[in-house]
């Protein structure tokens, strides 16, 4: 138990390390930090004296150890756009990304599993082939898209909700329904199958030949086995919130987070800030991944992980 | 000569045969033929988009800018689907906007399909040492936060086309790997296989002809499967500003551009998306379809599912009792 964690621990440093140093050829090798930041009309010393400050002028491995002790104190530098340092923005943006996400891939598996129980409970029938299509149909909108035409219907028609913004418990609606539906749309296809495979297992007949009520044969004894893959989607499902969602819905609706920070850093040209940005959200996305094994451990003891 | 004549026209009826058969069980589900029929539609949309396109997609007309769809009072005959900010035709650009979306799928599936399979077969095939490095390689680039890789190689190297497909590429081709290098592991075991390293045929002989045609259906799916996330991940980025850049057009760039127009033209966002979202989901249909076809197991839990619905309805009992 405590080998696989370091394990998996270790793979989570292999990965950190693969992505820094995958960011650090693409912003110093494949491309020209100095053209991508500065203005076109730069003087000839003004970029000398910004190849100076960012330590450009050195050998590429001496720009990769000061890359990397930076990265130890976690300090990449000072943001081009705002003028301080990019982990201080990273910070101040984490938190609502975060709480964003949480509550998106939260309102989707409270919702899904309902959903895809009552599908499983008949297949083939018709709430389980209107669910079906339904998901189909959520898993082929593009999330943008949901996003606008949220949009358009409940805040530019009926008025009803503010457009974008964080100043109020009502803002938190439409992102965080945009949030939920793709991974509603995946989640209930996961729950309605590994429910079909888990009612139709000889304990179930058991659970009802001895008496037990209905719901507690469903809810409790099929549910329970069926769990495993939910979790892990679920798990999964909020990675792809962190690390892809965040961007695009944050973008649709102004939500000043880490993923709206990367696109305000690009069309800034501010590489660092994202830089900053593209590490911390590896970090998360390997967190996550441990989390997802502890969950593991505690709903299944009898796993032997390895 | 008559022998072989024979043999060559059986074969050749086997495979009238089969796709005729594949034809009726493609009849048979109504939802795996309508995504066929709408794919057919989209391809043909999208090479005949001059021929169709009642407006070069770029063509600006700036009296008639933001005019509604003709079901509108304000709209007329000329524009069916209104116009955008610039008085360009949204239909013709929806039309051309396909061209796009399938270019990219296609090019990111044949690359990254291309590239993750050749390694799933290394991967599998060799085993040990190289095996642990490919599987390495891939276990760690999974944990990748993938868009975020994308915009910042997009920002630094700047987006086109090409490069849109060659970071889609690049995030996109380890499941190819995961999935080729499980079935070679399982083929791997078989007779034949073995068979045919004794008979001594070289390496890439038992790879390419005897344990590759055993992966075609599944990869197959995936490949349709990816391509329908790669639809939606160019409109993402496109959409992020990240993609297609103008004067080019994808139905992504269309929506972002339109998104500034919330509230005074709708039909901005909306037809654009729609074209997405059909396309998707299209292919989303037709690969759950293959996916029923291709897997003898799902096939048989799909027939035990109809069996006992009809059941329930008490069909299968009236027809029992009926002749």
């Amino acid at each position: 138990m405590g080998r696989y964690f370091l394990k998996r621990l270790w793979h989570g440093v292999i990965v950190i390390f693969g992505v820094t140093v995958l960011v650090f050829v693409v912003t110093r090798l494949v491309g020209d930090p100095v053209k991508v930041m500065l203005p076109l009309e730069a003087t000839a010393e003004q970029r000398a004296a910004f190849e100076k400050e960012l330590g450009l002028d050195q050998p590429i491995y001496v720009q990769f150890e000061d890359f990397m002790k930076g990265l130890s104190r976690l300090d990449f530098g000072k943001s081009l756009w705002q003028h301080r340092p990019a982990m201080q923005i990273v910070f101040e943006k984490l938190p609502l990304t975060l709480e964003l996400a949480l509550l998106g891939i939260g309102l989707a598996f409270v919702l899904s599993i309902p959903l895809g129980i009552i599908s499983a409970l008949r297949p083939g029938g018709v709430s389980d082939r209107s669910t079906v299509f339904v998901s189909l149909v959520g898993l082929s909108v593009p999330q943008f898209w949901m996003g606008l035409l949220l949009i358009i219907v409940f805040a530019v028609q009926f008025k009803w909700l503010p457009t974008s913004g964080i100043d109020t418990p009502a803002h938190l609606i439409l992102p965080t329904i945009t949030m939920a539906l793709p991974a509603l749309a995946r989640l209930v296809m996961i729950v309605r199958s590994s429910m079909i495979d888990e009612l139709n297992q000889q304990y179930v007949k058991t659970c009802f030949a001895k008496g037990l009520p209905f719901y507690r044969v469903v809810g409790v004894h099929a549910l329970r086995n069926a769990s495993l893959p939910v979790v892990t989607l679920t798990g999964w499902e909020l990675i792809r919130a962190v690390a892809g969602y965040s961007v695009v819905v944050e973008t649709v609706f102004a939500w000043p987070g880490l993923g709206l920070t990367a696109i305000q850093a690009i069309e800034r040209d501010d590489l660092i800030l994202l830089q900053a940005i593209v590490f911390t959200v590896a970090v998360l996305v390997v967190l996550i991944n441990i989390l997802m094994d502890v969950a593991y451990k505690i709903i299944d003891p009898r796993l032997k992980l390895s | 000569m008559s022998i072989k004549q024979g043999a060559m026209e059986s074969g050749l009826d086997r495979r009238a045969g089969r796709l005729k058969s594949l034809f009726l069980e493609l009849w048979r589900d109504k939802a795996g033929f309508l995504g066929t029929a709408m794919i057919a539609a989209l391809l043909f949309m999208a090479v005949a988009a001059p021929l169709i396109a009642p407006h070069s997609p770029t063509a600006q007309d700036l009296r008639n800018r933001l005019k509604p769809p003709v079901w509108d009072e304000n709209g007329s005959w000329n524009h069916l689907l209104g116009t955008d900010n610039l008085g360009r035709d949204v239909l013709s650009r929806v039309i051309y906007g396909s061209r796009v979306s399938l270019m990219v799928g296609a090019s990111v599936v044949l690359i990254a399909g291309t590239f993750g399979t050749v390694l799933g077969l290394i991967a599998g095939y060799r085993g040990g040492r190289t095996d642990n490095v490919i599987m390495r390689w891939i276990d760690t680039q999974v944990a990748f936060p993938g868009l975020l890789i994308a915009l910042i190689i997009l920002a630094v190297i700047g987006p086109s086309m090409i490069t849109v497909i060659l970071v889609l590429s690049f995030n996109g081709w380890m499941v190819y790997g995961r999935m080729t290098r499980g079935a070679v592991l399982s083929v791997r075991q078989t007779a034949y296989v073995e068979a045919a390293e004794i008979v001594g045929c070289s390496a890439p002989r038992v790879v390419l002809r005897h344990i590759l045609p055993n992966l075609t259906s599944p990869l197959l799916t995936l490949a349709i499967l990816e391509f329908a996330r790669i639809v939606l991940a160019e409109a993402a980025l496109s959409f992020l500003g990240m993609g297609i850049q103008p004067p080019a057009t994808s139905w992504g760039l269309d929506v972002a551009s339109g998104k500034n127009y919330l509230f005074r033209a709708w039909w901005l966002v909306t037809f654009p998306g729609i074209a997405i979202s059909l396309t998707v989901l299209a292919i989303n249909l037709v690969a759950s379809w293959l996916r029923l076809v291709s897997d003898p197991q799902e096939r048989e839990k799909q027939f035990a599912r109809q069996m006992s619905a009809r059941r329930k309805r008490g069909t299968v009992a009236r027809e029992a009792s009926a002749p």
